[in-house]
């Protein structure tokens, strides 16, 4: 009976496991099914590095050059920022903060986690905008860099609360070691403890970006919309999540335009599958 | 470096008393260390002897419940009124019951020290490097590999080299806490000869569990007891007529 049941938990819980595999799956042949089927009447170069995204133009135009760079600019931006943030972050609470304040700074982190990307974007559009349009005196505050303020407070939190982890996971034995032979607080962190959790940082690091790829919402109101290629990141942008959500529902389904849309989505998956693998092979190399 | 004639007392310890919360460790202990002596403590567990040497170098410090009252004089300067914790590690270095080299090359776990407090001439820190590992006896083994892992040595090798990277720092004081409790005889009879080397340039207190490790090396011994100082005296007159019962029943085994 004891083994029966045992049994039954064990091959759940397995079935679980696949099925979370099972739908990654699905969802892949799915997008790449639609996704693929675009390249039957467009070019991969075409659509790869074409510097014209118009689906409405005669003939349409999907070149994506200019929504990767919209997102490749204000995922760089966002990053620039939310990295050495949360790395400061990260190491105050991990290493410097009394407990008391280590406690209130980590619940605060993940009251940060909790904010709906809308309210984020909310915030951006009616203070963010209008602050980043008088300080660069530009003509509109919806830039790439409004959208990568906005990203960064999204991917901190992830990126504080696992570098946080990686920091006070390493050994005490490194900390005293270092500090017995005279060097500073500051020196150990610096040589010692950063280092060791090196591989958890870049994970933490690599976790923030996957999110703000992503991210849709707040981007879509807060860069801009504008679908040309940026030159500065004090430019509107557009970036691919944004136009998968704007143009979805005005396509007609089995159009160029729908698979266009698909093949987008095709090439985001892709980049965040590396981004997620980058960020596993760091975390391996520490188990080892 | 301080020049304390031979003898005289280069650390001297006033009613020192540490407190966790408010469970005493060490209560009112007073007693004096000679110029480069090797000082055995021995006492059973809990007796407050890895307390009393963190607080000699006060890495007790990281420990926000702990507290430190009385007094500890190295070169007659009170290590925590007239010092930086800084300079009293540097002084007073420690090798720790587990040999931890940091995640780094055999070189630069040496170098390590020194480069943090501002050596960076790659010439004089290859001199320390070859001067220091010579010292704790583990030259010959890595000088053909000193720019592999420290994490890939033996046990022993890791102590030896945990050694050798406190006495790069140029140091005073060596403590060791129990620094041969995972060892193999072998590597432990290499440990302390290189304690007995060390004697020419350093005080040094060693705390072990082993009653045998502290007659071989100490020159003298102080027996603690449940956060008490029973005893410090020569080692012949501990191991051979102890003033305390309680020192004669550990020593020989009675209990404990
Ligand atoms: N960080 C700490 N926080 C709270 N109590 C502590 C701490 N370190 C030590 N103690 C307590 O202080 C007392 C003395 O401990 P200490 O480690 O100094 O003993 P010890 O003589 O080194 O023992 P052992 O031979 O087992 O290493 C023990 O009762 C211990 O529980
Ligand atoms: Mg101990």
């Amino acid at each position: 009976m004891r083994r029966l049941k045992e049994l039954i938990i064990e091959k759940t819980i397995l079935l679980n496991g696949f099925a979370c595999i099972f739908f990654v799956v699905l969802i892949f042949f799915f997008l790449a099914k639609d996704g693929l089927a675009l390249f039957r009447t467009i070019s991969i170069r075409d659509f790869l590095f074409g510097q014209l995204w118009n689906p409405i133009a005669e003939p349409p135009q999907f070149g994506i050059l200019p929504l990767f760079l919209g997102s490749f600019l204000v995922t760089l931006g966002a990053t620039a920022i939310s990295v050495p943030l949360g790395m400061a972050c990260a190491i105050f609470i991990g290493e410097i903060a009394p407990r008391w304040m280590r406690e209130l700074l980590k619940a605060g982190v993940e009251l940060l986690a909790a904010i709906p990307s809308i309210v984020i974007g909310f915030v951006g559009m009616t203070m963010l905008g209008p602050m980043v349009k008088n300080i660069f005196h530009l003509p509109t505050g919806l830039t790439a860099l409004t959208g990568s303020f906005a990203l960064a407070f999204m991917a901190i939190p992830t990126i504080v609360s696992i570098m946080e982890d990686a920091i006070s996971s390493v050994p005490r034995s490194y900390k005293e070691g270092s500090l017995a032979l005279g060097a500073t607080h500051w020196q150990t962190i610096y040589r010692v403890i950063i280092p060791a959790a090196s591989s958890g940082i870049v994970a933490a690091i690599m976790l923030g970006i996957g999110r703000v790829i992503g991210e849709t919402m707040a981007v879509m109101m807060l860069t801009g919309n504008a679908s040309v290629m940026p030159r500065t990141i004090l430019e509107p942008v557009r970036t691919m999540t944004a136009t998968i959500a704007a143009e979805m529902g005005e396509t007609v389904h089995g159009s160029e335009h729908y698979f266009a849309l698909f093949a987008l989505g095709l090439v985001l998956f892709a980049i965040t599958f590396i981004i997620n693998l980058i960020a596993d092979a760091a975390l391996h190399r520490k188990r080892k | 470096m301080v020049e304390v004639p031979l003898g005289k007392d280069k650390i001297v310890v006033r009613d020192l008393s540490i407190y966790y919360g408010n469970v005493a460790a060490l209560k009112n202990v007073s007693f004096s260390v000679k110029d480069r002596e090797i000082l055995g403590v021995i006492g059973p567990a809990n007796s407050g002897k890895t307390s009393f040497l963190r607080a000699m170098n006060r890495l007790n410090d990281l420990d926000l419940s702990s507290r430190v009252t009385g007094s500890i004089l190295l070169n007659g300067k009170d290590v925590n009124r007239e010092m930086d914790a800084e300079e009293v590690r540097k002084k007073v270095t420690m090798v720790f019951a587990l040999p931890l080299p940091l995640p780094m090359s055999i070189f630069d776990n040496i170098a390590y020290g020194p480069r943090r407090h501002g050596t960076r001439d790659k010439k004089r820190l290859e001199e320390i490097v070859e001067k220091s590992l010579k010292a704790a006896f583990l030259w010959e083994e890595v000088k053909d590999r000193l720019s592999s892992s420290a994490m890939k040595l033996s046990g022993g090798q890791q102590q030896r080299l945990c050694i050798a990277r406190t006495l790069a720092v140029d140091p005073e004081v060596i403590l060791y806490d129990e620094p041969c409790s995972g060892l193999d005889p072998i590597s432990t009879a290499k440990v302390e000869e290189a304690m007995f080397e060390l004697k020419a340039r350093y005080t040094q207190i060693l705390v072990t569990n082993n009653v045998k490790q502290a007659a071989r090396v100490g020159d003298r011994i102080a027996f603690f007891l449940m956060g008490e100082l029973v005893e410090i005296d020569e080692a012949d007159k501990i191991f051979t007529a102890p003033r305390d019962k309680r020192t004669g029943d550990y020593i020989t085994g009675r209990f404990g």
